[in-house]
């Protein structure tokens, strides 16, 4: 298996506090890595680095063999990194459709009208048919999470990233997403997932990085990284 | 799953009732109006041609600001460089002032592209104030230019030849034209791909450009679109008044007027802006002659319309009855009700 998206000791400060620090991690073709660490640890602004919302200050990202370190947000979708925000930023006065039609037309140019197809197909099988002309400021969290999951699989995605999609669901709607989610795997896109609901990443995960203060404290196999002694007292807080 | 699901019948609808039968009814009031040159007072297409330069800038500074979030307080400085252009290529140049005009918006769209370079680099509260400090950079340009008269002013001499009524009637169509023409163009872009990479980018700057759209791109774009809107209006406004000074053309008035339009009317709608002249226009009409009590109205109005009503008149009312005489959304429409 060869690496499509691969990190080369990227750092990032914001001031003085640097919240990347020096992280190198590769993901496989059609794996699914499951990203974890406590509150603050960095994860979010790890996810920015590699959908260009922010530039790293030094490392290399590296997407299908390129390196995309200085391409512009948008076009680092073009070419196959799709993802979902923690904090839903859904396009409000637009359907749900239209939020899709917009994602799809863009993120992998093509004509509006030749979208329409997959953007129907998605809502099915996201479970929002039934709100397709609802505008997407109505929606409830759940239908919020499932637009922005919808929406970054409307680009087509070679790699998907997805930032805490199950966090704030009931134990119920964190169910049927990690089927959804199981559903796309199957498909064969690669995901990173950030998730502070251990139980659903553990669900779909292949592998697990763990990060505390920007830098990587674990990586590998998820009941390995789960039983390691250290993950257990900075991620759990139980003395090992 | 994709793999073996029936797949689902469907068509994606853009039109309501109210913009079929609405565009019926406009063509047919459009058809009335361009017979006025025939049989109406000289007065009144004077004052359907400055409120026609007012639609035109009012539907520009719409989609600058109310879709795509660029509330620029300077589109007079587009406005006052039209109406220039029309009076140089016409008096220095030989041009024939009524094919100048859409000369002259095209020029003033090509001097948007650098004057971006400029604002851009401003947000928010900050791009206001530097659209506006542009526009006083191009009127104390001119005005220290003598070929057109400084700061007093000139007139637009290439006219003279020119019979009066067929001045009068060829300066009323192409206010017409133009007015209807910004309409139709401001509706087909909010229609068009690019008008909904605009929409998104109003709602979510970031998520935009996070799903594939030129944020950038797109807002020069909108931005050069605009120039050229206010350009065509300042060129028009100029022919109709044969006269033009660097104060009259690059007056914060324009796009004080305009916000007031806009904000009445409903920002962020097609119709509102078209509401907004026609009440602006009779205000004017009926209360003018108050003079700074006329001004203080309105300014009162502007206060009381935005608390009352926070969505303008015409954003009132199309909430209210949910009525679109210009829809730019696609409704999906299934063949059979979905089953989640």
């Amino acid at each position: 298996m060869s690496a499509i998206l691969a990190l080369d000791s990227v750092s990032k400060s914001f001031g003085a506090l640097k919240v990347t620090d020096n992280i190198t991690l590769a993901v496989d073709h059609g794996e699914t890595l499951g990203i974890l660490g406590p509150n603050g640890a960095g994860k979010t602004t790890l996810f920015n680095l590699i959908s260009g919302d922010v530039r790293t200050d030094a490392g290399r990202v590296s997407f299908d063999g390129r390196d995309v370190s200085r391409e512009p947000p948008h076009r680092r979708c073009r070419l196959g990194i799709g993802r979902s925000y923690q904090i839903p930023q859904p396009f409000g006065a637009m359907t749900v459709f239209e939020n899709l039609v917009a994602a799809a037309s863009f993120g992998s140019q093509r004509p509006e009208k030749d979208t329409y197809d997959r953007a129907v197909e998605i809502l099915r099988e996201t479970g929002l048919l039934s709100k397709a002309n609802r505008l997407a400021g109505s929606l409830t969290l759940l239908d919020r999470k499932r637009l922005e999951l919808a929406r970054a699989l409307s680009t087509s995605p070679k790699v998907l990233l997805l930032d805490e999609i199950a966090g704030g669901l009931t134990e119920h709607e964190a169910k049927e997403l990690v089927e959804e989610i199981h559903r796309i795997k199957a498909q064969g896109v690669t995901m990173v997932w950030i998730e502070h609901v251990v139980h659903a990443l553990l669900a779909v995960a292949d592998r697990l990085f763990v990060i505390n203060f920007g830098q990587k404290l674990a990586e590998g196999e998820p009941e390995a990284v789960m039983n390691d002694a250290e993950v257990r007292r900075v991620y759990m807080g139980l003395e090992a | 799953m994709t793999t073996n699901a029936p797949a689902i019948a469907f068509e994606v609808s853009r039109a309501t009732r109210a913009s079929r039968t609405g565009g019926a009814l406009a063509a047919v009031f459009v058809v009335f109006l361009a017979t006025f040159p025939w049989w109406a007072d000289h007065g009144w297409m004077r004052e359907f041609n400055e409120m026609a330069c007012y639609l035109i800038f009012a539907m520009m500074w719409n989609l600058l600001a109310g879709y795509g979030g660029m509330v620029s307080i300077g589109q007079q400085a587009f406005l006052g460089l039209g109406g220039y252009a029309l009076v140089v290529m016409g008096n220095f140049m030989g041009v024939n002032p009524f094919v100048a005009v859409p000369i002259a918006a095209v020029l003033t769209m090509l001097v948007a592209i650098p004057v971006s370079k400029i604002a851009f680099r401003l947000q928010g509260g900050y791009f206001a104030i530097g659209t506006w400090v542009i526009a006083e950079v191009f009127r104390l340009s001119i005005a220290n230019v003598s070929a057109v008269g400084g700061g007093s002013g000139t007139s637009l001499t290439a006219l003279r030849g020119i019979e009066k009524a067929t001045r009068v009637s060829v300066t009323f169509w192409l206010c017409l034209i133009s007015a209807v023409a910004s309409v139709a163009l401001v509706y087909w872009f909010l229609r068009s791909r690019q008008g909904l990479a605009l929409l998104a980018i109003r709602d979510s700057e970031i998520a935009s450009e996070s799903q594939g759209v030129n944020v950038r791109a797109t807002k020069l774009g909108v931005y050069v679109v605009a120039a050229f809107g206010a350009g065509l209006a300042g060129a028009l406004y100029f022919l109709g008044n044969l006269r033009i000074s660097p104060d009259a053309a690059f007056t914060v008035n324009w796009t004080a007027f305009t916000i007031f339009i806009v904000m009445i009317g409903g920002i962020g709608t097609i119709e509102g802006p078209i509401v907004g002249v026609v009440l602006f226009w009779l205000l004017n009409k009926y209360f003018s002659e108050y003079g700074t009590w006329y001004l203080v109205g309105l300014g009162l109005l502007a206060i009381v319309v935005t608390i009352r009503f926070p969505r303008g008149l015409w954003g009132y009312v199309s909430h209210r009855f949910d009525l679109h005489f210009f829809p730019v959304q696609r409704r999906l429409v299934l063949r059979e009700p979905p089953k989640d």
